[in-house]
């Protein structure tokens, strides 16, 4: 285990190195794909309990509005107190929310937290002092009193998100090989012999709501200061579709899936978009359709392939 | 007063533009447990199809009253084309996958549909108002209404007859409400399930494009109309309890009247009333207010 946090650390280490010489869009790519391979992590510790939620857009647009509106408000721009605020808030309104869908499993979990999601979206879209539809902009965010500007500026962000998803990831490891990650699965199987063994289910789901949404807070932080930009379109429900999309695309079965999946989503989507603006949604929901029928346990079961035939 | 009757008026004609749209989204899931994204798709097809053929026939020079008939038309066949194409070419093959694999299958079908209804008939909004001002206006209580909107109403409770009167009264309907019981046993005493599968999805599509077709003469048909009115339909199914007609009747009239009741008192509440309606219906009926109970798997 120790080994296998080092190699994780090195990783991240390397890819932010990396950051150094890539091209800035690829930067500023794989800054968005990052943050929303977070959102999609804490999607995977819903879905490996057997719930799908359609509303993670909810906390994704919170974390964003989050930042934005604090920036502005409190007179600060440190980077990471805005995205503590983020989290704190996002988890506050899950501790509610939470309360209420743990009764609710399958597809009312799913058009349940999407009604949540829409309300959101439903009150931005009609608050001018956000800026309606439209959104506002977010200041340029600080670290310890640093300024980045020009060319550092998004380097920054994605070195907190590169950050984020190595220590959220090396969290998330350990939690699904701890009593409680396994609960899940458990809970997927069948809930009444979990109880039986003197669990409660109702508390496993509540918890991985919880992180779920502190997760989905953070990503969506980070892409508030990544895109210098919010708008109520990150809680519309084809926002959270796009995150159950990324969690099939990549797979349940690794921590690893969420990130390759959402670095894939927006490498298909801005290549697809340039290829041919007109059909990009198409590619997608081809790609969607093709991974559903050949690739059921998304990229990574691909991954496991190779690695299991190299070590029999 | 006056208020009171725009409510109820604005509200009942919301809510059977709601209960057409919901109830193609109800039987599809009902019969085949396919909570069918795609259907936002159906709607926005049945609103092209319509605008650009009542525009073909218009600008023909034909009498103006066919011009209903080009709706009605329209609806049918580009519903049960696009019904039949889906069903047979892709449902087909992934029958017996879990509920939220087949929400993320129409899912697909949705972002594959909207893309073609772009390549089809562009990105330029288009307009058929003319069905629309044909009819005139009426003047209740001092207030005026398009004639267009009341004969909705009277559609929608006509779409809720033949479906009741169809599920309840015939023996095709019977054999349906059998497969919706029971799928295995149906399929064990000899219903050809299959086949009901494919009328149930061709007949839910239809539905879905004529509310299409109905919609287009009073807006501008334009991209993106089909991903705002499916969300809308799973209010109202969620509500009212997925896979009931009487329940999407329902939920339809509940949206409907607290929508109109939000515009005309509070504008600003317009979308959140909707969602908060459906939050609190289901805080205390879990399932909707019409579904059927389901046992647990011990």
């Amino acid at each position: 285990m120790r080994n296998s946090t080092l190699l994780v650390l090195g990783a991240g280490v390397a890819v932010m190195a990396a950051g150094m010489v890539m091209p800035g869009w690829l930067t500023f790519l794989l800054t968005l794909a990052l943050a929303k391979g977070l959102v999609v992590m804490g999607l995977l510790l819903l879905m490996k309990a057997g719930l799908v939620s359609f509303g993670q857009g909810l906390y994704y647009c919170l974390g964003a509005y989050c930042v934005g509106v604090a920036g502005d408000y409190l007179e600060t721009q440190n980077a990471l107190f805005l995205m503590l605020i983020a989290v704190v808030v996002c988890v506050a309104l899950a501790a509610v929310i939470g309360l209420l869908l743990c009764r609710y499993r399958d597809i009312f979990f799913a058009m349940f937290s999407m009604a949540f999601s829409m309300i959101l979206y439903g009150v931005l879209v009609k608050s001018s002092a956000f800026g309606s539809s439209d959104g506002f902009n977010v200041k340029p965010p600080l670290l310890f009193g640093w300024t980045p500007t020009g060319e550092p500026g998004p380097l920054m962000a994605y070195g907190l998100a590169v950050t984020a998803v190595t220590v959220v990831g090396i969290f998330v490891w350990n939690y699904l090989r701890s009593p409680m990650g396994y609960a899940g699965e458990a809970v997927r199987e069948n809930e009444i012999r979990v109880e039986y063994l003197g669990s409660s289910v109702r508390r496993i789901i509540y918890i991985k709501y919880l992180l779920a949404a502190a997760m989905a807070g953070l990503g969506g932080g980070i892409t508030a200061l990544a895109a210098g930009h919010i708008d109520p379109e990150m809680a519309y429900w084809t926002t959270s579709g796009e995150f159950v999309f990324i969690a099939l695309m990549g797979g349940t079965g690794h921590v690893a899936g969420p990130v390759i999946g959402a670095v894939l989503f927006e490498l298909i989507r801005t290549y697809a978009f340039q290829i041919s603006p007109y059909t990009w949604q198409m590619i997608l929901g081809i790609a969607l359709l093709a991974i559903i029928l050949y690739l059921p346990k998304g990229v990574w079961s691909l991954v496991e392939r190779f690695t299991k035939e190299k070590t029999s | 007063m006056k208020l009171v009757i725009a409510m109820l008026m604005d509200g009942v004609i919301y809510a059977s533009w709601l209960f057409i749209i919901a109830a193609g989204l109800t039987l599809i899931y009902g019969v085949m447990r396919i909570l069918n994204m795609a259907h936002g798709s159906f709607y926005a097809i049945g609103a092209y199809s319509g605008a650009s053929l009542v525009g073909f026939y218009l600008a023909g020079g034909y009498p103006p009253w066919g011009a209903y008939l080009m709706l009605l038309g329209a609806a049918i066949v580009s519903g049960a084309l696009v019904g039949i194409l889906i069903e047979r070419g892709l449902l087909r093959i992934m029958y017996g996958r879990d509920e939220v694999v087949m929400i993320l299958v129409t899912y697909a079908i949705l972002l594959i549909l909207e893309d073609v209804i772009k390549l089809i008939w562009g990105v330029d909004a288009y307009f058929a108002y003319q069905p629309y001002t044909l009819l005139g206006r009426t003047k209740m209580a001092g207030i005026s209404f398009a004639n267009y909107d009341i004969a909705l109403i009277f559609v929608a409770a006509s779409i809720c007859f033949l479906l009741w009167w169809g599920l309840n009264r015939t023996r095709q309907g019977k054999l349906l409400q059998a497969v919706i019981h029971d799928r295995d046993t149906a399929a064990f005493l000899g219903i050809n399930v299959t086949k009901m599968f494919s009328i149930t999805f061709v007949i839910g599509a239809v539905l879905g494009a004529l509310a299409g077709s109905l919609t287009a003469p009073g807006i501008s048909v334009m991209p993106g109309i089909g991903v705002e009115v499916i969300i809308l339909a799973f209010a109202v199914v969620v509500i009212g309890g997925l896979g009931s007609v009487g329940g999407a009747l329902m939920g339809a009239l509940i949206v409907g009247l607290a929508r109109s009741a939000a515009v005309h008192l509070y504008p600003e509440a317009e979308l959140f009333v909707i969602y908060g309606v459906m939050g609190l219906v289901l805080a205390f009926r879990p399932q909707g207010l019409f579904a059927i109970a389901t046992a647990r798997k011990i």
